[in-house]
């Protein structure tokens, strides 16, 4: 069964030297989730983002928890690069696996399906192939005339996580279109969600909210974290904030100012975030994005 | 200064920015979908607006449907549409996000959308293109420990293999982004024969002129100078050779100048379309906020 527990519980589930995966910052980042980890001073973590990265690995990378990142791509959108990412790629601080975005998303197929690799086109002739040594060029094996095709060991995340406006009690977790966090999920040994709210049904029971379910049984725990994406965007529920992501990619372009946000935005937070009760006493639904 | 004062004081009546995405909404037309990815306002303005003509071309008639490898085929079996009801045959989507993004399936969709040849046009920058039309969207210097990294390839390694019309387009048309050869292929130009390869590069489109890509003899072609630019400008400014229009000496075309209405068109209906995806964008360039 789906264990029912607070977000710090939650964040002791992430093991230091983890294959964490994380989605894009449009589908449900699980921030304060994120915070708590850091929090914690995890380390080590095998960064993988689902395919692309913004704030939530930028600030993992900045609190040096980070040792490989496997990404398609990191930046804070419209805000700019991510700051704390380009100085470590470029002071060689991070064991780099640069990938592109469908190369991620058919590796964790391959671990949904529980075959070791996957076949995807394109790529050759890309510089990204030749640096990447667990890639493999083969000829078309079937001789379909495809020419040569890249085959992609599995991806087998050790953790997968998210946030979601709504769990049921038993622990089916609403995801809405967003599926890659279905693939995620599938692929994944564990996965850990943070939500707004936990509702007293079963999500199964209507073929509405079924069909947008992802279910309990690939869901290893959920805690309630009210305003858990914040200051990013939770569909239908908070848009991302902006201001906040610009001030970040400005303050964050000096290890100095880097050190001041988290001082303020993640290790000044006491309980405000760390449970339900809590939060919904406090009014955090403004999370660390006010 | 308005608009109106600064055409008076004989400046262009429009921005850059307008400037581009009237150049590159003129190279959709007749397409069936056009797909827009990560941090592209610009193409995302031009494939609204394109749009936008489209549906105003051809109002009342039968709506798109993008088969497998038929996305620019004349439609055929699409729904028929209630008399009246506005119609746009050119489909658009905008990955990122839930605007204009049909995708139901994960972020893994686009890419098996464009692999079964659904997806006609696709827009690719570059922090720099060679003369082969090579781009590299992940850093200058040496690899992996570059001088300055961007933010990193994206989904380029398999869209520019699988989409018939890719457009890359680089504001800044500079001999530090349009360079001899690139320091890193995120996605190669061109590939050798026996590759099954669908897709490439079929224009550029920069702050300065129009060039076309001819995959035969890998070299850019230029069509058209840019009102108020000149080819000796150009060729200062371009790091690579490329060849002039056939017959046209050393006289080259001009851009046409933004259609008056598309700019109406642009500054009103698109600007609140786009601001949903990219509010720093419509902010800056067309004082729209959401």
């Amino acid at each position: 069964m789906t264990s029912m527990e607070d977000l710090e519980s939650l964040a002791a589930r992430v093991p230091d030297g983890a294959l964490l995966a994380l989605a894009p910052e449009y589908s449900w980042v699980p921030m304060a989730l994120i915070r708590a980890l850091i929090r914690r001073r995890v380390k080590d973590l095998h960064l993988l983002t689902v395919p692309i990265g913004g704030l939530a690995a930028d600030l993992l990378i900045g609190s040096g928890a980070v040792k490989t990142l496997e990404s398609a791509a990191v930046s804070l959108g419209e805000a700019g690069p991510a700051p704390r990412f380009s100085e470590a790629v470029e002071g060689g601080a991070l064991d780099m696996r640069d990938s592109t975005c469908p190369a991620i998303h058919t590796a964790l197929q391959a671990s949904e399906k529980g075959v070791d690799f996957m076949p995807l086109g394109g790529l050759v002739g890309s510089d990204l192939v030749d640096n990447r040594g667990d890639w493999k060029v083969v000829d078309d094996p079937l001789g379909r005339g495809g020419g040569p095709v890249v085959l992609l060991p599995a991806i087998k995340p050790d953790v997968a996580v998210f946030h979601s406006s709504r769990a049921d009690t038993q622990g089916n977790v609403w995801i809405g279109r967003r599926r890659e966090l279905v693939t995620m999920s599938h692929a994944a040994a564990a996965t850990l969600v943070t939500v707004e709210a936990v509702e007293d049904r079963d999500f199964l029971d209507d073929e509405a909210t079924a069909a947008g379910t992802l279910s309990g049984l690939y869901v290893t725990a959920i805690a309630v974290a009210i305003g858990g994406a914040r200051p990013l965007g939770l569909t239908g529920h908070y848009e991302r904030d902006g201001d906040h992501i610009r001030a970040y990619a400005e303050e964050a372009k000096t290890g100095d100012g880097f050190k001041r946000y988290l001082d303020r935005e993640v290790f000044a937070e006491t309980g405000a975030e760390t449970g339900a009760e809590t939060g919904a006493e406090t009014g955090a639904e403004t999370g660390a994005g006010s | 200064m308005s608009k109106a004062e600064k055409a008076s004081a004989g400046e262009p009546a429009y921005a850059p920015e307008e400037f581009m995405i009237c150049v590159m909404a003129r190279l959709l037309e007749g397409l069936g979908h056009v797909s827009v990815g990560a941090l592209s306002p610009i193409p995302g303005c031009a494939a609204l607006l394109a749009r936008e003509v489209s549906g105003a071309q051809e109002a009342g008639t039968e709506a798109a449907s993008a088969g497998p490898g038929q996305g620019n085929n004349k439609r055929r079996g699409g729904p028929k549409v209630r008399q009246g009801q506005k119609t746009n045959p050119l489909r658009v989507s905008i990955i990122h996000g839930d605007a204009n993004n049909p995708f139901t399936d994960g972020g893994r969709e686009i890419f098996d959308c464009a692999g079964q040849g659904r997806i006609d046009a696709f827009f690719l920058g570059g922090a720099q293109i060679d003369g082969g039309a090579n781009i590299n969207l992940l850093g200058v210097g040496p690899y992996p420990k570059l001088e300055k990294r961007f933010p990193g390839s994206f989904g380029s390694a398999y869209m520019y293999f699988t989409v018939p019309n890719v457009i890359l387009f680089a504001p800044e048309h500079s001999r530090r982004v349009l360079v001899e050869r690139v320091d890193f292929i995120s996605a190669p130009g061109t590939s050798p024969p026996g590759m099954r390869r669908p897709g490439g590069p079929k224009a550029l489109v920069t702050g300065l002129c129009l060039m076309s890509f001819e995959a035969e003899n890998k070299r850019f072609r230029l069509r058209s100078v840019h009102p108020g630019h000149t080819l000796e400008e150009i060729r200062d400014n371009t790091g690579f050779d490329f060849d002039l229009p056939d017959g046209a000496g050393e006289i080259v075309p001009e851009t046409p100048e933004p259609e008056p209405e598309r700019l109406e068109m642009l500054r009103s209906t698109i600007a609140a379309e786009i601001v949903k995806t990219y509010p720093g964008f419509a902010a800056r360039v067309f004082q729209c906020r959401a």
